[in-house]
């Protein structure tokens, strides 16, 4: 579910989502990606690209796992709701898009080590985030700054 | 059906990777500085006076929740404890002091003796006994 709320630190604004919502659309991109990374799969890696595109586009609370999720696994679910803010799991889903490009690129080319490193990288990220909660994104998100920002 | 071994690797070194990642996380590794270390940051950068005999720096971005998570335990830590500073600053904008002082990612929580020397710190969330236990750990400055 998304609400507004002024988060703790003071500042403006920020939408909040249900934190399970991304870590079970990374296990299904896990089994994604591992299916197209075991059978170079063009057309596997282009609707995760398109689902990563929505997700990093749009908001990760709109994709197609997402859906799943609301209307599958969270009526299945109990506890309290853990929110996070929407920031990194889109930043995540920016950085899977990269990835799932560059792999279709790839395949495009007949490059098939640019396909199997791409996909390799997007897999281990994802499954990261579904096994272990590392988010790739949030650890990128400040080494980016540090070297991009004045 | 193409090769099963890339999928392999990955998944295995990725699991590797997930442990060591788990476990390192909060835990806090200590340096031991000479004694004519100098101070990397000023009272002023920080907009605090340094602790009497610790200061917990930690620097945190807007959209973290282990981030909000380790203020509050400071905080609350540190609530009774008159020689400990607690203080939170938003990395991205003293991307200086996160470049001088090697941050990498958030929460990273800098542990400062009385002199503003760094004689620790804690990268991702620490549980409270470490951080009770770090603290103890770091004598006066006399």
């Amino acid at each position: 579910m998304q609400n507004t709320k002024e988060n703790i630190f003071g500042d403006s604004k920020v939408k909040l989502i249900d934190a399970r919502g991304p870590r079970f659309s990374a296990g299904i991109t896990t089994i994604v990606l591992a299916t197209a990374l075991v059978t170079h799969s063009a057309i596997l890696i282009s609707i995760q690209l398109a689902i990563f595109a929505i997700g990093a586009i749009l908001s990760p609370a709109k994709t197609p796992y997402a859906f799943v999720f609301k209307k599958f696994v969270k009526p299945r679910l109990t506890g309290d709701v853990p929110t996070e803010d929407i920031r990194p799991p889109q930043f995540a889903q920016s950085v899977g898009l990269i990835f799932a490009v560059a792999a279709l690129l790839g395949s495009f080319f007949g490059i098939s080590a640019l396909f199997t490193v791409a996909v390799g990288f997007a897999l281990a990220a994802a499954f990261l985030n579904a096994a272990f909660n590392f988010c790739l994104g949030c650890e990128l998100y400040l080494l980016i700054a540090r070297a991009t920002k004045r | 059906m193409k090769s099963l071994l890339p999928l392999a690797l990955v998944l295995g070194l990725a699991m590797i990777y997930g442990i060591w990642y788990q476990k390192s996380r909060g835990r806090i590794k200590s340096k031991s500085p000479a004694a004519t270390a100098t101070p990397t940051v000023t009272p002023a950068e920080i907009g605090s006076d340094f602790g009497s005999r610790v200061t917990l720096l930690q620097f945190s971005s807007a959209f973290c929740s282990p981030c909000r998570a380790t203020k509050a335990l400071l905080a609350d830590i540190t609530a009774d404890l008159s020689d400990v500073h607690h203080v939170n600053i938003d990395a991205e904008s003293n991307l200086e002091l996160v470049r001088r002082l090697d941050i990498r990612s958030t929460p990273t929580t800098l542990i400062l003796n009385g002199n503003g020397v760094e004689v620790g710190r804690a990268v991702g969330a620490p549980k409270r006994d470490q951080v009770i236990a770090a603290l103890a750990g770091v004598a006066s400055i006399k």
